[in-house]
């Protein structure tokens, strides 16, 4: 066991875990913020997208040990009332069907955009590449980037 | 007009009562329905009567419907409150949607499954909403001492236009709930409709984006532990020991130890399948280290010899089933569905003289098709919440199947119905894989034993390799010409691992006066379980691949040929237990065509077309697609449903494109293959699941526009997919597919 300091969605959080720990069992059984997802444990389905100073990261793959003081967000703290242009634009299309892989989904998505705030197709394949919907939302997922793209130009 | 009664002889659908606190309280019955027969109705199990659903008015005049079924993507606890807020005739923008627990004394029958939800509530859902509105218009009436004829409503207001009299719902509803419920009561005509057919948002969209906790696996109590099983490696393998020494004394850990799920004579309902009878669980404080102990143990494992289960089946009689001892391999599945298609088959179903017309024909056309295992692999893990007390237990999770799982916990626990609860929660996915809840009892058992509350989350790795697939399946079809290059015979020979796909009435049966069905089956130690629309997910694909072919054969055009079937089977039928109407069947090729701008020569992309019938539902299907760097690129998919009235259009249509990606996905890519009884494969690194740049690039969704009862959505599209891709990728590559995955994933088995 060992104590960290963690600054997640602009607060400060101490918590005392196994240092092998990934962030995403951190943020969901110590800190109970459940919003990321597990769904592969091996970075290859992007449930428990997270932003490590905005950049998208699998915290299935990340020891908290290896966190530093980088930036978390997750998708509680994406935005305060679930107004990020994404999340907007999300309920615009309407995209979730079981839902479990939206919050996922969206992470990578803002962090895309946070680049990248004019992506081509390609590009947003490339990006969400890396994000399983076993629903088949994918061709809303895709309209819904280019409109939260479009709100962010705007 | 349409009356409908809102009771049965001394059986009523619906009960009122006042809303504590003031305003209206409805119970009512969602299966309820009054174009039953009387005989029927003898038949009914008592609880279509028991009150499972309810709406309240508030005197505030808020309104508040619960949605009774489970929610896992369907759009159910959406849709569903739109019926009875269309016929209580209220703004939409006032309800409230809730989701209902399962064990009160107000709610009793909840499953997902086989597409129904929507078609078996309909007419108790309006039936619910019409009542209540007509207890209003009783109020008012007796209030404002005016004919109820003359009382009119509109968006959650009373009115009587004569002495310009109005009022709200809810300043109504104390009063109405003193009115006797109607006996019946008028529903609306389809033209006035304005929430049915309009496009409203999911009632969870901003929970959903927003990452509240909704789904099971976000379970967190006071004093929980977390729970992890160790099964078996490989099917046909048992425990025979395990050493948990190393594991107690490592962080964490409160315990490890063996659990039977099932006892060994317990009587099996329809969907207690249960894959491995024994597990080892390590129970601990937080899911790393249960991770980390699950690791670190060591279990021996030993080969089991045949054993026998008792059955009951969903109908007929109690069955003892052979479980077979082995630890299988695809090759030898492979080799033994070639076996069986060359041997006697069960006849199922036989029209006419086959074997005469092939004696006869000029061409006989033959092909074989076949289909691998699948895995669910639904995003959220199986898991499961368990608080069990002495003589109490309290459940909450994701279930399709609710009711079932509640009767065989009570059997396991020693603990009455009535004392279990059991709370859905949102589904992470479903698709046919959480009707079997043997996760329910193994964290019921944890749970008895640790005296605690526990959740039990399986790792994808578990979830994958635990059995309950889609079967694997084979279907030979030949078919006859004659000379005039006329299909005169089809002989369809299916059979699967360990059940057939068959569906000896459907279309073709009932076009071709030659026809004989026949059907076979091979035991196996894997499990398997319903899999979104079980056996059409295989024989649309390999029917419609076969008819691709045959079209060819005969020099027709795709589309045209399976009209001209469909023409000879509404005029002049062959056969009588055909369960397809021809018409409907041609009404959603005609719109696929209309709408896929068909025989476009000026594209370069390649069409394919199928279409099929399934959980009463027409779908058919054209896939544009070119052909890139050795990969199929999918343009568009266009898409004609007939399923009725269409609740929630927008909504229906995101079904519908799931479908489409799901059966594109698995069509390409799903596979999970066997050796010496391990699963090959157990997780996404080497199960290949469509990712966003394969999945079409557009789908197009066009509905029937009827007056029928709506039917089933959630199941259609994703048969017919499947063939529809195939047959275009026969015109992308000059390659006809025949064995599914047609690309396969990263670890085929054969390349
Ligand atoms: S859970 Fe981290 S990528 Fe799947
Ligand atoms: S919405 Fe269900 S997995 Fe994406």
């Amino acid at each position: 066991m060992a104590k960290f300091n963690l600054n997640i969605n602009g607060k400060e959080r101490e918590i005392d875990v196994d240092p092998t720990t990934p962030m995403l069992w951190v943020l969901r059984d110590q800190i109970k913020l459940v919003g990321t997802k597990y769904g592969c444990g091996i970075a290859q389905c992007g449930a428990c997208t997270v932003h490590l100073d905005g950049t998208a990261v699998r915290s299935c793959q990340l020891p908290i040990s290896s966190v530093g003081d980088k930036e978390i967000t997750t998708i509680e703290g994406l935005s305060e009332k679930g107004d990020h242009p994404v999340q907007q634009a999300w309920l615009e299309v309407d995209v979730p069907q079981c839902g479990y892989c939206q919050a996922g989904q969206i992470m990578t998505a803002s962090a895309l955009l946070e680049k990248n705030p004019n992506p081509t197709d390609e590009e947003i394949e490339t990006a969400m590449n890396g994000n399983i919907c076993r629903c088949g939302t994918y061709t809303r997922i895709k309209k819904a980037v280019k409109i939260a793209a479009n709100s962010i130009n705007a | 007009m349409t009356l409908v009664k809102t009771a049965i002889g001394r059986r009523s659908f619906i009960k009122s009562s006042a809303l504590a606190g003031g305003g209206l309280m409805l119970g009512f019955n969602w299966l309820a329905s009054c174009k039953m027969t009387p005989e029927e109705v003898r038949n009914l199990p008592k609880e279509w009567f028991e009150i499972n659903g309810y709406l309240k008015i508030a005197d505030n005049g808020q309104v508040t419907i619960m949605s009774p079924n489970p929610e896992g993507g369907q759009n159910v606890k959406t849709a569903m409150p739109m019926i009875v807020a269309e016929e209580l005739d209220v703004d939409w923008n006032d309800v409230i949607v809730e989701q209902a627990p399962l064990n009160t004394d107000l709610y009793s029958r909840q499953f997902i499954g086989g597409s129904q939800a929507i078609r078996t509530s309909w007419e108790g859902l309006r039936m619910a909403g019409a009542s209540a509105r007509h207890m209003l218009l009783m109020a008012a009436a007796e209030e404002w001492q005016v004919p109820l004829e003359e009382i009119t409503t509109e968006s959650g207001k009373i009115k009587h236009t004569a002495s310009d009299k109005s009022i709200s719902y809810g300043a109504m509803a104390s009063a109405a709930a003193k009115v006797s419920v109607p006996e019946e009561v008028v529903l609306k005509e389809r033209s006035d409709f304005k929430i049915i057919g309009a496009s409203k948002k999911n009632v969870d969209g901003l929970k959903i984006v927003t990452g509240k906790p909704l789904f099971g696996i976000d379970t967190y109590s006071e004093g929980m532990l977390t729970a992890m099983i160790v099964h078996p490696p490989a099917f046909g393998m048992k425990l025979k020991s395990y050493d948990n020494t190393t594991l107690i004394s490592m962080p964490g850990i409160r315990d490890v130890f063996t659990l039977k799920v099932l006892e060994d004579d317990y009587l099996r309902q329809h969907f207690d399948t249960c894959t491995f009878l024994e597990v080892v669980a390590i129970v601990g404080n937080s899911t790393w280290e249960v991770m980390n102990a699950k690791k670190a143990i060591t279990v021996e494992w030993e080969p089991f010899e045949t054993y026998a289960e008792e059955r009951q089946p969903y109908r007929g009689p109690q069955q003892t089933l052979s479980i077979p001892s082995g630890l299988e391999s695809s090759e030898d599945h492979k080799a033994k569905m070639m076996e069986m298609a060359s041997k006697k088959a069960d006849v199922v179903r036989k029209d006419g003289n086959p074997e005469k017309a092939f004696r006869n024909a000029a061409k006989i056309i033959e092909r074989t098709y076949t289909a691998p295992f699948l895995a669910h692999n639904c995003m959220e893990p199986m898991n499961f919440f368990a608080d069990v007390k002495n003589d109490s237990a309290q459940l909450s999770g994701p279930l399709q199947k609710a009711e079932l799982t509640e009767k065989a916990v009570s059997t396991r626990l020693g603990i009455p119905v009535e004392k279990i609860d059991i709370e859905l929660t949102r589904l992470g996915g479903g698709y046919g894989r959480r009707s079997y809840a043997h996760w329910a009892l193994e964290v019921a058992v944890i749970s008895q034993k640790m005296k605690a509350p526990v959740k039990l989350v399986y790792t994808r790795e578990d979830d994958m390799t635990g059995g309950i697939y889609r079967p694997m399946y084979q279907v030979r079809y030949k078919a006859a010409l004659d000379a005039k290059n006329n299909l005169t015979a089809l002989l369809v020979n299916a059979g699967g691992i360990p059940e057939s796909p068959l569906y000896a009435n459907r279309f073709p049966a009932g076009a071709i006066d030659n026809y004989q069905a026949e059907s076979w089956t091979i035991p196996t130690n894997i499990t398997i379980g319903s899999f979104r629309a079980p056996r059409s997910n295989f024989m649309a694909s390999a029917e419609q691949s076969f008819l691709d072919e045959i079209a060819e054969a005969v020099e027709k055009d795709p589309i045209d040929f399976r009209l001209e079937l469909l023409d000879r089977a509404a005029k002049n039928p062959v056969g009588e237990k055909n369960d397809y109407d021809a018409e409907r069947y041609a009404g959603v090729l005609k719109l696929v065509k209309e709408k896929s701008n068909w025989n476009n020569n000026n594209s370069n992309s390649k069409q394919g077309v199928a279409a099929y019938f399934c959980h009463n539902s027409y779908a058919a299907q054209v896939v544009d697609m070119t052909w890139e760097n050795d990969q199929p690129k999918i343009q568009k998919v266009t898409c004609a449903i007939d399923c009725g009235i269409v609740i929630n259009p927008d909504a229906a249509s995101n079904l519908c494109e799931g479908g489409i990606v799901d059966g594109i996905g698995n069509a390409l890519y799903g596979e999970l293959t066997f050796k010496d009884g391990v699963p090959q494969k157990s997780n996404f690194d080497s199960y290949r699941m469509i990712r966003i740049s394969e999945s079409p690039k557009e789908i197009d969704v066009h509905f029937v526009k009827n007056d029928i009862d709506p039917t089933g959505l959630g199941e259609p599209t994703f048969p017919p997919v499947f063939a529809a891709l195939a047959n275009a990728m026969y015109k992308a590559t000059g390659k006809r597919f025949y064995n599914q995955p047609f690309i396969g994933g990263i670890t085929k088995l054969n390349s």
